[in-house]
């Protein structure tokens, strides 16, 4: 659209569709201002300007103190796992690959299944969340077994043999967890609405848990994204190139799951949009990953922001699972754009 | 200035398998283009991956004194550009991005291409009069074009030394000629040292200063192709019946009807 050379265009049109979907995302609510008068209320928080917008202060708090977090939570979960995914996708040459590949969703949904499963009696009086901290610490473990092994099989080089073992692990993890549920059928509730994802718990604290893990994983993934472009030209090329692949690949594989096992354990198990977010970034603005990873980024940002808002209008009061809403909104426009557009493998 | 000495290069792919390659010492000049020519599974590849690292090997390799294994892989890739067999190719990257992706050993970590790196891989392209390709997708490009981009990138990495494995398997015949005229004027313009894996004997015969022939990975012979090329020995390495001819210096290795003696 904007041709090869136009970067910062691109970046900057990124960054206007976040800017809506968070103008929209804490303008719509089932409680709270008439949505219009949100965005005026934002215009008349700048300095200089002042103008009566009808918005009170107990709806200004409904908007800052539930929408906003809520808001920038699923901003920074859809930007990790689309950014992850894209790395994932690059770095192991597979289009069909997603964040949750080597392990980090299975262990992560294992570790709050384990943690629901101890009940939230017994450990209501520990300092911190069991749920996120067990299935963060689960996430990890996991992924670090599948790269183990995968690495020990397969000798560091072969990135097909790590995708391998992921499958074997995810099962094998997928396996602990039923067996687990099976025998504690009281909270499979509890537990199936953990991995459908949500993010209607969201506030203040969630956003600062995971802010320090998004930040460092996205810069890390963001300063890797001409070694993905290389890595582009397959393994043994990008060697010769002078580029350490295997070690290479393991920075990015550990920025990745990071960002990924920290939005997992506050936000559940997302599906679909890092998976597909950084195939529309692809379609829309081409493969070249120092085009990508920022857009994916943005997009992925925007797109679960977005994606949350019919979530709590669909059924109101109750929530729709946001995974649901991304498939439901997103499988379509994928495939409307596959119909358009050729897709880059 | 480069000059490849191999002291008893041995390959082995794993402990079980036979050698790839054993026992292979050789001098390759400075400038000099040598031909490595043997039937399938002969070790011609195994050969060119040692020497760019791709591979674990015995014995010693080193350029100009120094063992090319004690030197990062950066290093390396700034001494030894390797075109393999079958490059894998990014459709949707332009021909300008795949070439550039050769300047890759001498961009920081962290960095990006510098406008200097631009510059030569703008210059290799129009020296290799692909100037009309550079924004176009690879994936839209004929063989020929692509096999001559996969060599700008190689140039664009500005080594000294060039291994080509099989570059014109996949070319028709004017390719074919095209791609060895272009490889032979490189050599003169940029004194480049060249190791090429060639299937067609006549070609590698007639652009080569030098062949050698490999079979089960080892030396038969190293020379001249008036030395190495005889029917006789075509005959009892590769299985097949050919007769050889000289013409104008030139030696021509052709194919008969019938099985060899």
């Amino acid at each position: 659209m904007f041709g090869e050379q136009h970067d910062t265009r691109w970046f900057a049109a990124g960054g206007v569709f976040v800017l809506f979907a968070v103008v929209i995302g804490i303008s719509i609510g089932p409680a709270g201002p008439d949505w219009w008068r949100v965005p005026l209320e934002l215009v008349n928080r700048l300095p200089l300007i002042d103008f009566e917008t009808g918005v009170s202060d107990a709806d200004w708090a409904i908007v800052w103190k539930v929408r906003m977090p809520r808001v920038v939570l699923g901003g920074l979960v859809g930007g990790m796992l689309s950014i992850a995914g894209a790395s994932y996708q690059g770095v192991f040459r597979n289009p069909l690959v997603d964040p949750y590949l080597l392990g980090s969703a299975a262990g992560a949904g294992l570790g709050a299944t384990i943690a629901l499963t101890i009940g939230r009696d017994a450990t209501s009086t520990w300092p911190i969340d069991p749920v996120p901290t067990i299935a963060f610490i689960f996430a990890l473990a996991t992924v670090m077994v599948t790269y183990t092994v995968g690495a020990a099989f397969g000798g560091s080089r072969s990135g097909v043999t790590l995708v391998l073992a992921g499958v074997a692990v995810v099962s094998f993890t997928s396996a602990m967890q039923t067996f687990i549920l099976q025998r504690n059928v009281e909270v499979i509730r509890e537990v199936f609405r953990w991995i459908l994802g949500s993010l209607s718990r969201a506030d203040w604290g969630d956003v600062w848990l995971v802010i320090p893990y998004v930040a460092v994983s996205t810069v890390v993934l963001l300063l890797h994204r001409r070694h993905l472009d290389v890595f582009r030209v397959g393994d043994e090329e990008a060697a010769t190139l002078g580029v350490s692949v295997a070690r290479t690949r393991l920075v990015i594989v550990i920025a990745a799951t990071f960002g990924t096992a920290a939005v997992v354990s506050v936000s559940g198990l997302i599906g679909f949009v890092g998976l597909v977010v950084p195939h529309i970034v692809r379609m829309v603005a081409g493969a070249g990953y120092r085009r990508v990873l920022p857009l994916s980024l943005m997009g992925g940002a925007g797109f679960l922001i977005l994606a949350d808002v019919p979530g709590r209008m669909i059924a109101r009061p109750a929530e729709t699972p946001i995974g649901v809403v991304t498939a439901f909104i997103g499988a379509p426009f994928f495939l409307y754009l596959l119909r358009t557009r050729r897709i880059g493998a | 200035m480069s000059t490849l000495t191999l002291v008893d290069v041995g390959v082995k792919y794993s402990r079980r398998a036979a050698s790839a390659l054993t026992g292979h010492s050789d001098t390759v000049v400075s400038g000099e283009w040598l031909g490595l020519i043997g039937p399938n599974g002969a070790g011609k590849s195994s050969l060119l991956k040692a020497i760019v690292g791709l591979v674990g090997h015995t014995g010693e390799i080193l350029m100009d004194g120094v063992a090319l294994s004690s030197m990062s892989d950066r290093e390396r890739a700034g001494r030894v550009a390797y075109v393999s067999q079958d490059p894998l190719i990014p459709d949707d990257m332009t021909a300008r991005e795949y070439a550039l992706l050769g300047r890759t050993p001498y961009i920081g970590y962290f960095g990006s291409p510098s406008r200097r790196d631009r510059m030569i891989v703008d210059d290799v392209l129009e020296r290799l009069r692909l100037g009309e390709f550079a924004h176009r997708m690879m994936g839209k490009l004929s063989g020929g074009e692509r096999q001559r981009i996969v060599l700008a990138r190689a140039l664009a990495q500005q080594a000294p030394i060039l291994l080509l494995d099989e570059p014109t398997s996949a070319l028709d015949i004017g390719y074919q000629q095209q791609a060895l005229e272009l490889v032979a004027e490189l050599r003169q313009t940029q004194q480049l040292t060249v190791i090429s894996a060639l299937h067609d004997l006549t070609l590698a015969g007639t652009y080569t200063d030098r062949l050698t022939m490999l079979h089960h990975g080892a030396v038969v012979v190293s020379g001249s192709a008036e030395d190495v090329l005889t029917a006789e020995r075509l005959g009892e390495i590769y299985h097949v019946c050919v007769t050889v001819e000289h013409d104008e210096g030139q030696v021509i290795v052709v194919p008969r009807r019938g099985f060899p003696a």
